[in-house]
């Protein structure tokens, strides 16, 4: 009984911590697709746990050795029903979460493009020691700890990390996807809704890990053609010296832009880790870009 | 070069408060104990009986005392993280920083896996196997004192770094790049490395004794089919260490290579690749929570048979399902990274292979509660936790199946709510197994059983203390809260962390009320005897013989006709079919070594100086332990003869063992 109540109190509690902001609180098509898969998997499998827990407490209880009612059968061992019974039902279960997670699987591959007839949006994202680069290379800006998207359009993501693995998440546009040095990931997201969403790295990086979340500032077309204009004038430029001081470990590091970006910087970095130590020296050829 | 290599007076960390005096306090601990046990002239006796020992009961008996001792350690981290993440919302920054906190998390991860949950299983299966079997001794008696030695070498070392130098702050998986030399120059992950290294050569000779010992010795009559199901848990945990740490031994080898030799193995630059450690690390790292939990299964196959009075229902199927899960669980390791941006094949076979390991656990939760049905329950402490983990693991299990969907996977994976999985899992599925199998077994082992009372307080302190401090940790894992985070500027998180926190308390109490159990118990163990032998009513062999039973276990090797054998002779005796008088013949048992322990304090030598590039002394170490083990190889005579006369002495003093 206590656990029923346990139970229930659980479920409220996650349905209110969903209203305000996290996983079960979607502003886009993946992370509402998400919670789609996580609430039916979570409803098909509590359908056959609620019971056996009930199950559980009740046989105990019924066959409790006080109980002169219950009947004693101390050579039931086997029954070949109650096996087929017992191995089925796990089977039955498995085979429906199964099939959920093999279409959810490839419905929401991260690489996969969001079908959309608006152009998407490219943005490249580097990890860093400890806050996180976003260049965008059809504007030829880029910006630190602050990503500002149009509503609307697809975000197109290619990922990776100068040093360290992290991994990129925001929680209310779709899932986190990891950051590694020399490999590019991909991934797809779109914000259905004006408004400031948190990111943050999901993978533990080290002793700034705390502060390595960020903005994502989800804005309506226009509003983010001035914000790309606007950027344009004002800011330091991303260049090779300017990427070396960057890389450097720091800290909560706040919000800034880059007014322009050396074209090629995100190759550069994702080769560095190939080669030597220096990221700005050499270009790859772009068969030679590792991807997952 | 420095004749201490890397070491100087740097490595203490002085300055810092908290940690000078926990350790402090554990050295003046343990200083005290030291100086007790030599007042009392306690120490012949330990190095005689206990330090010396190979037999298989007391090395059980001292990996369990390690494992408890190692429980307290791990705790402390854990109210450490509980506290702060209860405090450091919105600007605060909590009283532990990052340089600390860090080593706090990556301490409890490894501490309560591989020095907690690790020495308390394998302690039970040694304690408990041979018994069950029927037999007098594992296959390798001195292997099994080195291995035990081995794995108190390095909770040593680990326990050492609170002190001398730093631990790891890298997570107790230590995934490269952060590991390398470039990103964590510090002796932490070596003291990690070199720890797990030496206790992990432990483990792996551990599951090679226990693999020989149950598919070569067993008692007369006693087939495969006719072993008890924690003998066969016990095997499908063995196997799977004796496949998957050698990857583990390897992968940390190549990573030390890394950076001492400057290879690349998993380097950031010069072609190495980071994620081959994470692919080889979980493909050790997988098994290992079953290498954990399937001995607990059998634990609770037992309790809930013995205390139900029936035979366990679907044996076999439970026996199929044992090592259903011992092969399935070596072919999903994937899954604790979908998030690396494999193909969607690669997610959605091992997503589905994951979850397909559900299906035989969800079997075994059926079958005990089939071998409850229709029986006549004891709700003694055993049941307890057994019925206590029943309910709370299929929920565990439940996020685990969820955690195998990739794409829900992807928004919680690294999140706290993937934490609340595998504490939701690891606790009920091993923690309260291990203690059913404590308060079971501990009056076969001593001779008297638990005090009751503080057991039922201790299980329901335990039982609330673990909802209450996780369910909230769910929450905010579906709020976007991530692990490892030493302070958040969320501050809608912080209630359901001062929450856990109180859960923690919680939990807390149930390990004060154990100690009180325990303490209790000892002070009144006259009036808790157990004269027969068999206090719960038992069906496999081991409560046949007396209690504590002699080191030869069993004066006459029971013969083994059916399943349950002490249980079906029970019957028969009912009946009037008594076994007939008895003749005694000598035996012969291994003779106690110190070469578990002399090994242990050179691998200790060998592990410290490696990690302080102290070269001198780790080549010392080496032909230490090299000339410990040719002492070995040449000794004369490896085994004492115990006299038939003996074995009727004892006999008659303790009127219990049974012939079979």
């Amino acid at each position: 009984m206590r656990y029923v109540v346990l139970a229930v109190v659980l479920i409220g509690a996650v349905a209110l911590g969903g209203c305000s902001e996290g996983v079960l609180d979607p502003k886009g098509p993946v992370a509402s697709a998400e919670r789609l898969i996580l609430l039916n998997s979570t409803g098909i499998m509590l359908a056959i746990v609620i019971p056996t827990i009930l199950a559980t407490l009740g046989i105990a209880f019924w066959f409790r050795a006080s109980n002169e009612r219950a009947r004693y059968m101390p050579d039931f061992a086997y029954s070949g029903r109650v096996e087929l019974l017992v191995w089925s039902i796990p089977l039955m279960t498995i085979l429906l979460v199964g099939g959920v997670a093999w279409l959810g699987s490839y419905d929401l591959d991260p690489p996969k493009a969001i079908a959309s007839a608006e152009k998407p949006v490219r943005v490249e994202v580097v990890a860093l020691d400890w806050k996180w680069l976003f260049i965008y290379p059809d504007e030829g800006i880029a910006a630190v700890n602050q990503l500002t998207v149009p509503v609307g359009a697809p975000i197109s993501f290619e990922l990776t990390s100068a040093g360290v693995m992290n991994s990129f998440f925001v929680p209310q546009l779709g899932g986190q996807i990891y950051t590694m040095s020399g490999m590019v990931t991909r991934l797809h997201l779109r914000a259905d809704h004006a408004g400031s969403y948190r990111g943050m790295s999901a993978n533990y990086s080290g002793a700034g890990f705390s502060d390595m979340h960020f903005n994502v500032d989800a804005v309506p077309a226009e509003q983010f053609a001035q914000w790309v204009a606007a950027t344009r004038t004002a800011g330091p430029v991303l260049d090779a010296q300017g990427y070396a001081e960057l890389a450097k470990p720091s800290q909560a590091v706040a919000p800034f832009t880059y007014h322009a970006v050396t074209s090629g910087l995100f190759n550069g970095i994702l080769s560095a880790a190939m080669q030597s130590s220096d990221p700005l020296c050499l270009t790859p050829p772009p068969s030679q870009r590792a991807e997952k | 070069m420095n004749f201490l290599g890397k070491l100087t007076w740097s490595a203490i960390p002085f300055d810092q408060p908290i940690i000078m005096g926990a350790s402090g306090g554990v050295v003046l601990v343990i200083m005290a104990i030291l100086g007790w046990v030599t007042l009392k002239g306690y120490v012949p006796y330990l190095w005689r009986e206990w330090i010396t020992s190979v037999d298989h009961k007391r090395i059980g008996v001292m990996y369990i005392v390690l494992g408890l001792l190692m429980l307290l350690r791990g705790f402390a981290d854990a109210i450490m993280m509980r506290t702060q993440q209860a405090v450091a919302a919105g600007g605060a920054q909590g009283y532990l920083p990052p340089e600390h906190f860090d080593q706090i998390f990556s301490a409890h991860g490894t501490i309560m896996i591989f020095f907690v949950a690790m020495p308390l299983v394998i302690g039970l299966m040694n304690f408990a196997v041979p018994l069950q079997l029927g037999i007098r001794d594992v296959a390798f008696p001195t292997l099994n004192s080195v291995s035990l030695w081995l794995t108190a070498s390095g909770i040593l070392l680990t326990n050492v770094s609170l002190a001398v130098g730093e631990f790891a702050k890298t997570g107790w998986v230590a995934y490269p790049p952060l590991s390398e030399l470039q990103f964590s120059p510090g002796v932490g992950v070596d003291y990690y490395l070199w720890s797990l290294q030496i206790s992990g050569i432990g483990t792996l000779l551990t599951g090679i004794n226990f693999v020989t010992t149950i598919l070569k010795i067993r008692a007369p009559g006693m087939s495969y089919m006719r072993m008890p199901v924690f003998c066969w848990t016990a095997l499908a945990s063995n196997l799977m260490i004796v496949a998957v740490f050698p990857i583990l031994t390897a992968t940390f080898a190549m990573l030390l290579l890394d950076r001492y030799l400057g290879f690349h193995f998993f380097t950031v630059d010069a072609g190495g690749n980071a994620m081959m450690y994470v692919n080889l690390f979980w493909m050790w790292g997988h098994p290992e929570v079953y290498i954990l939990v399937l001995p607990a299964f059998g634990i609770f196959s037992e309790v809930a048979a013995t205390f139900s009075g029936k035979p366990l229902f679907g044996y076999r199927s439970m026996v199929a399902a044992t090592m259903a899960i011992c092969v399935l669980s070596l072919t999903v390791w994937l899954h604790h990274f979908f998030t690396m941006g494999a193909s969607a094949n690669v997610n959605a076979v091992f997503g589905i292979a994951s979850m397909i390991i559900g299906v035989p656990t969800g079997v075994k939760i059926f079958n005990w509660m089939f071998t409850m049905y229709g029986g006549r329950i004891r709700f003694s402490v055993p049941v307890l936790w057994t019925i206590g983990f029943m309910v709370t693991f299929v929920l565990g299990g439940l996020t685990g199946v969820l955690l195998a969907v990739p794409p829900v996977d992807w928004q919680v994976h690294n999140s706290a709510f993937l934490v609340a999985h595998f504490h939701h899992v690891i606790i009920p599925g091993v923690i309260f197994g291990v203690f059913a199998g404590y308060i079971y077994w501990f009056p076969k082992a001593f001779g008297f059983i638990l005090d009751e009372r503080w057991g039922r307080r201790a299980f329901w302190c335990w039982f609330i203390g673990f909802h209450v401090a996780f369910m909230p940790i769910y929450v905010v894992g579906l709020m976007g809260m991530t692990r490892r985070l030493q302070h958040y500027d969320v501050v809608s998180w912080q209630p359901w962390l001062v929450v856990a926190a109180a859960g923690v308390a919680v939990i807390f109490a149930g390990i004060v009320c154990q100690i009180v159990q325990l303490v209790v118990s000892i002070r009144q163990r006259e009036k808790l005897r157990d004269v027969t032998g068999d206090p719960w009513n038992g069906r496999t062999l081991e409560w046949s013989t007396a209690s504590p039973p002699p080191a030869w276990n069993f004066a006459v090797l029971p013969r083994v006709a059916e399943r349950d054998a002490f249980w079906a002779h029970k019957v028969r005796a009912k009946h009037g079919q008594l076994a007939q008088a008895r003749e005694y013949k000598s035996i012969e048992v291994p003779k106690n070594t110190l070469t578990g322990f002399v090994n242990a304090f050179f691998a200790v030598v060998i592990g410290f100086a490696l990690i302080w590039h102290i070269w001198w002394m780790a080549a010392l170490g080496a032909i230490g332990a090299f000339v410990t083990f040719l002492a070995f190889a040449f000794r004369e005579q490896d085994e004492v003869e115990m006299t038939a006369e003996t074995i009727a002495r004892f006999n008659r003093a303790h009127p219990t063992e049974v012939a079979l």
